[in-house]
């Protein structure tokens, strides 16, 4: 199960991770739907390419302009978050979506929990897979946190100032 | 001053909302301690030697009586009766239990006031000069651009959990009082040729371990793209800024590894494609804040009290309340008053909640009813008519806080030190105290005059203690004594520079016999009226570490007998070294 455009929804998605003994090059990706990881698509481009059903995703420390060109071979991209308190893939998300213009589903994969997927959705992801010991009806309710937001970000193209009408300094004296 | 609209309150309110369930699931066991604890940093609370700590934001300093009434109440009602201004213009309370916060955060939004961000991985409290809209050397009010950057930086999706905090000052007179060159961003609001706003941007200052000056990045951002600018710095620094040690994670590392000139390029770089775009600021929205910090009524027929001077030349305690407390103002017949929260015997910064309420009372009388906090950890009256000033002065003497100190040797900046926090490695208050009353002699310091000393009780150095003109550091010798280092040469503002260390470290006993031979080789060099710094510059440290070192220190057993309990409230502060881990 995961949450994909607000609601919880079930996932026939395989997440390959890499284990130790295994390298890019070497490992094999299973038959399905499998998200790979960036090196494994990097290493075995010309075996994946034609495959239906594939999604790579990113870690942290990995570039997603490192995808460019290729974003449309993809059903889904995810981000790593291997901490929560990681918060590279807040920019990663950002600049695949506002920089690259990836418009298919953005995944937050790892260490996702309720508190941050306010966030995480601003950013742009549509998709998330909160950490399998949690649970997803409560992470779900991480997303209405808040009503309204100062800044831009992916989900808001313009800041409240731009958006509203907001009262000024005689609109709202009181004293 | 800026006031909550409607959306600033919702938005307030739901952080509210939000923070009490998440205590709700902490108290539960859904949440653990290591999920929790980003959570409630960025909500101000920390966990310290003996309870809760609770960090309340005072955007750039800026506070009304009514906010500073609420202060009181939450010091009566879920702490031990007062609280304490930080170096970050903020306030906080030692003794919080976490089954209260939501309730504190309740009653705080109600005078449109929170702890968020004033802790954690992300943007922290803006700060901002103190004498903002009322100094005469003000080239750009700094406050409505401060108020914007409060918004912006308010739960910005994107940088929310940085590789470390994240401190911007901003700045817009001539003289720098907000230190803006040892902050992660330090912007100076200042204008072109044609007369046009912009802002010269500094990035990657900073003290603790690595204490260093911030580099321009860039020499005049203009006020439109002021937002956008500081979003690509964000970016950059979020993606690139180093996760891997705690110690070299700052911006100051980034931009040090990087050189100033291609991290310039890599800000251009990200910059291009949102330069211009809906993140810039509009003359609207700059206008719609900057209404909110419009001149107060001043009375057009103030002018100065003749009655003043004559009252001055009779009154010494006055007088010298009048050099050092008093600044001038932009405004004929006004001046600003500081009011001294460095009265020997107090911890520095510290106020309690009965003198909360008279300083309410002061500013609902003599100020609009506002007031602002200081990065040096004192406070502003921003707005007095000079002849109010010897009744505010009679009235903020009978509460203790007309200490004539300000610059002064005793106007001291101090972290909580080991008394109450788990970083540090030495006591900074009781040694801040021990100082004062060592030189605790009026006509004496006003004979030294300006100084600054600056300490810390560790090498997170919240005590700016690289920026003092003496600056203390508690340091870890690994032999669980309390040993200090001593600077010397540190400075904020236009000539912002971080002090040479003296030598070996000393123990709390033998620090204020050092302070003394220092300010005897001060004494003794000095030309004419040439402040303490201008005498370091000149002669450089070679001299003073000379006379520091030329004979053994005793230590002044005299000194911890006393163990300097606090005779104002003795029962709040213990303090026995307590374990770190």
């Amino acid at each position: 199960m995961i949450i994909k455009n607000k609601a919880v929804v079930s996932d026939d998605w395989t997440i390959l991770r890499l284990q130790e003994n295994e390298t890019p090059e070497s490992v094999s990706v299973p038959a399905g739907k499998v998200i790979v990881p960036l090196r494994v698509w990097q290493a075995q481009r010309s075996r994946l390419q034609d495959r239906s059903g594939l999604g790579v995703w990113l870690a942290s420390n990995e570039r997603p302009e490192d995808l460019k060109g290729d974003l449309d071979r993809f059903d889904v991209i995810a981000v790593d978050f291997p901490r929560f308190a990681d918060g590279r893939g807040y920019s990663i998300a950002y600049n695949l979506r506002a920089r690259l213009g990836y418009t298919g589903e953005l995944r937050a994969i790892g260490d996702v929990l309720r508190d941050q997927l306010f966030y995480m959705q601003r950013v742009g992801f549509d998709a998330f897979a909160p950490r399998p010991d949690k649970n997803i009806y409560d992470a779900l309710k991480g997303l209405t946190d808040f009503s309204e937001t100062y800044q831009t970000s992916f989900d808001q193209k313009l800041p409240l100032f731009r958006r509203v009408k907001r009262d000024g300094a005689a609109g709202s004296a009181n004293g | 001053m800026y006031k909550y609209d409607v959306y600033d309150q919702q938005i307030v309110n739901e952080r509210v909302a939000q923070y009490c369930d998440q205590v709700r699931r902490r108290l539960s066991g859904e949440l653990t301690e290591d999920e929790f604890r980003p959570l409630r940093l960025q909500n101000g609370l920390y966990m310290q030697i003996h309870a809760y700590m609770l960090r309340i934001a005072v955007p750039y300093g800026l506070l009304s009586s009514k906010q500073m009434r609420m202060f009181a109440h939450i010091a009566r009602k879920y702490d031990r009766g007062y609280g304490h201004f930080t170096t970050r213009q903020n306030i906080q309370f030692n003794w919080i239990k976490l089954e209260e916060t939501p309730d504190i955060l309740a009653d705080l939004a109600s005078v449109e006031m929170h702890g968020i961000q004033t802790s954690g991985n992300c943007i922290r409290n803006i700060t901002s000069d103190e004498f903002a809209g009322v100094a005469p050397d003000e080239i750009v009010d700094p406050r409505p651009y401060a108020e914007i950057l409060r918004q912006w930086s308010t739960f910005h999706p994107e940088f929310a959990y940085l590789p470390r905090k994240f401190k911007i000052a901003i700045s817009g007179a001539a003289e720098d009082r907000a230190a803006i060159a040892v902050h992660d961003i330090g912007l100076s609001a200042i204008r072109n040729a044609q007369g046009e706003i912009g802002f010269r941007v500094l990035v990657g200052g900073g003290t603790a371990r690595t204490p260093i000056i911030g580099s321009e990045i860039c020499d005049f951002v203009p006020w439109q793209h002021m937002l956008t600018y500081i979003e690509s710095i964000m970016r950059v620094y979020n993606q690139y800024g180093r996760r891997d040690n705690m110690y070299k994670s700052r911006i100051k590392i980034l931009v040090k590894a990087l050189g100033i000139e291609e991290f310039r390029r890599q800000v251009e770089a990200d910059w291009v494609d949102i330069k211009g775009g809906p993140g810039t600021l509009t003359v609207e929205e700059v206008k719609r804040v900057a209404e909110y910090f419009a001149a107060p009524g001043y009375d057009v027929s103030a002018e100065k009290d003749p009655a003043l001077d004559l009252f001055r030349e009779q009154n010494k305690a006055f007088a010298d309340w009048m050099q050092r407390n008093v600044r001038p103002h932009k405004v004929p017949g006004y001046a600003a008053v500081l009011l001294s929260l460095k009265k020997t015997g107090v911890a520095p910064g510290d106020v309690t909640a009965d003198q909360m309420d008279r300083i309410a009372d002061m500013a609902d009388r003599y100020s609009f009813g506002e007031l602002r906090a200081t990065h040096k950890q004192n406070l502003v009256l921003a707005d007095v008519k000079q002849s109010d000033l010897v009744s505010l002065w009679k009235e903020a003497s009978a509460h203790g806080l007309a200490t004539p100190n300000i610059g002064l040797l005793t106007d001291m900046i101090c972290c909580p030190g080991a008394d109450f926090c788990t970083l540090a490695f030495a006591r900074s208050i009781p040694l801040a105290k021990m100082i004062s009353d060592r030189f605790d002699r009026v006509d004496f310091l006003h004979d030294i005059g300006e100084i600054e000393l600056n300490m810390s009780g560790c090498v997170n150095a919240c005590g700016h203690n690289h920026v003092g003109h003496i600056g203390i550091i508690g340091v870890d010798k690994k032999d669980g004594g309390e040993w200090y280092q001593v600077s010397i040469g540190g400075a904020q503002g236009n000539h912002a520079a971080i002090g040479k260390i003296l030598g070996p470290s000393f123990n709390f006993q033998q620090m204020p016999e050092v302070i003394d031979r220092i300010l005897q080789v001060y004494l003794r060099e000095r030309l004419e009226d040439e402040p303490f710094i201008d005498t370091v510059r000149r002669i450089g440290v070679e001299p003073f570490k000379e006379w520091v070192y030329a004979t053994p220190i005793e230590a002044d057993d005299s000194v911890d007998k006393t163990n300097y309990g606090f005779l104002e409230k003795p029962d709040h502060y213990t303090v026995q070294r307590k374990s770190r881990l």
